[in-house]
């Protein structure tokens, strides 16, 4: 019967969190298509819904009445089974972002490497995809994909040493709140930056979005795919776009800590300021859409490999040895 | 400074990504060069060519009177017309086909008609469902007619100076 009530009682927090994530992908997909519009003097989808809120929904009912087409050729098995992996993944890094003190699904103490584990796992959905569609472009589009995640993955990772190095600790909760006197981003602001290059190539968003570069690969790994399939790969890529703007928010901004501890700022709830600089970061996200051309894929190797490595393993020597050297190493 | 240390120093600051994305910024307060289209349309010129109509006098007379100009220039053929003297006389039309599929919406019908019977009204939204339905013939033609007669009549009368 204990059982019963702790396996409920977790099905009930996993709820809790699953659906307004999924309802705030639907809602920033949204706004990445205003931003961009808005940036290109359109209007954007302002017709379904008040201000066109509704978008996704509709876009959604669309998907899920359309026929799932498997090419004859494919492997149905894992072409099946590859966007459920990309969504699911995408979704189950959630559990352990915190969105205030006490808001956490699983409060673990290596929670950076777990993400950094289930993002490592990403690859594989979309692997999957350009291998059982058993067809040229969706092949090429995962080769590329991988090769261009798990590069900027190694980049990530060293950014990331730089955090802890400060934070002393693999906790996302620890963190944050190693951010209460200064965030992140404003000594390793370099790395900051560098992060939030990785994450747009590591999100195969613009200017990084190779694997789907329609001009050239149709929509890379997405090609075969039609229907709740390939709204299932989409929504997985605005949810791992989310993840990533958290996970921004949380290692460089200072997750839901107020910007300064004065009485207006720190009495609007933890969570607020947590989903506000996701947005800010988001946006960002979408302006970088609107602006910028897509890499060529020699260059993006080389800016993963040649510059982004080498530099962000520099800053790690640097930070280490400052922190070592004025004695302010965490505890 | 030499062109490779400034390009280096804009490369390391993003200096051109940050001036890009203030540019972009003023750009999302900027009017938008859109409209909503299916509630708010764009202006369009009295000569617009768009769908075809036969006009009528002002007693309810048809203009028609079959003079076949517009079926000789029509250069895609799309235009038909059968004529007989009515029983008061009158030479008038009893076939007036357009095939709004061949039309290639030139103008020229429009022009060549001497009592200003068949025009191109400003309607550009007759989209269908079925081919058969943009066959129109001259029942349909006079009832575009009938329905744009205030606008094809303001049309033509602010064009006039120009023919």
């Amino acid at each position: 019967m204990d059982y019963a009530i702790y396996f409920f009682n977790d099905l009930l927090k996993i709820f809790a969190l699953v659906i307004p994530v999924l309802i705030s992908v639907a809602m920033i997909v949204w706004v990445d298509r205003r931003v961009w519009g808005a940036v290109q003097l359109r209007k954007g989808p302002n017709v379904v819904g008040p201000f066109g809120l509704f978008q996704t929904l509709a876009d959604a009912l669309k998907y899920i009445f359309k026929e799932v087409i498997i090419p004859v050729r494919a492997n149905k098995v894992i072409f099946v089974i590859a966007p459920i992996v990309t969504m699911s993944l995408a979704l189950v890094s959630w559990a352990v972002i915190p969105f205030s003190e006490s808001l956490v699904v699983a409060d673990i103490n290596v929670g950076i490497l777990y993400i950094f584990a289930v993002s490592s796992l990403g690859v594989y959905g979309i692997i999957m995809a350009g291998w059982a569609s058993n067809s040229k472009y969706p092949f090429l589009g995962a080769l590329r994909s991988a090769a261009q995640m798990v590069s900027y993955e190694v980049s990530i990772g060293l950014i990331i040493i730089n955090v802890l190095l400060c934070a002393g600790s693999l906790n996302l909760k620890d963190i944050v709140l190693a951010q209460k006197s200064i965030w992140f981003a404003i000594p390793l602001f370099p790395m900051f930056v560098i992060f939030f290059i990785s994450a747009l190539a590591e999100t195969n968003r613009p200017p990084f979005d190779l694997p789907e570069a329609e001009a050239e690969l149709v929509a890379g790994y997405q090609t075969e795919y039609s229907g709740m399939m390939y709204a299932l790969f989409w929504l997985g890529e605005y949810a791992n776009i989310l993840l990533m703007c958290g996970l921004g928010t949380i290692l460089f901004l200072g997750g839901w800590l107020s910007p300064i501890d004065v009485y207006p700022f720190n009495a609007i709830p933890g969570p607020i300021w947590f989903i506000f600089k996701i947005l800010l970061l988001f946006f960002l996200f979408a302006m970088v859409k609107a602006i910028v051309p897509r890499y060529r894929y020699d260059q993006l190797m080389r800016l993963g490999w040649k510059i982004f490595l080498p530099f962000s393993l520099f800053w790690v020597v640097l930070t280490s040895a400052f922190l070592y050297f004025f004695n302010l190493l965490p505890a | 400074m030499n062109l490779k240390t400034s390009r280096l120093l804009k490369t390391v600051f993003l200096s051109e990504f940050v001036k890009s994305l203030y540019l972009a910024f003023i750009y999302i307060f900027k009017r938008r060069a859109t409209v909503n289209y299916p509630f708010e349309k764009g202006s369009i010129s009295p000569r617009f060519r768009g769908e075809h109509a036969l006009r009528r006098y002002p007693d309810g007379e048809e203009r028609c009177i079959a003079c076949k100009l517009c079926e000789a220039v029509c250069p895609a053929q799309a235009i038909t017309i059968e004529a007989e003297p009515r029983a008061d006389g009158s030479r008038r039309t009893t076939r007036y086909d357009i095939d709004m599929l061949k039309c290639i919406y030139c103008g020229l019908c429009q022009e060549s008609c001497p009592v200003d019977a068949i025009v191109q009204g400003p309607n550009f939204e007759f989209a269908t469902e079925t081919r058969e339905e943009l066959y129109y013939n001259k029942e349909k033609l006079l009832e575009n007619g009938d329905k744009w007669e205030k606008e094809l009549a303001h049309n033509i009368r602010v064009d006039k100076s120009f023919r």
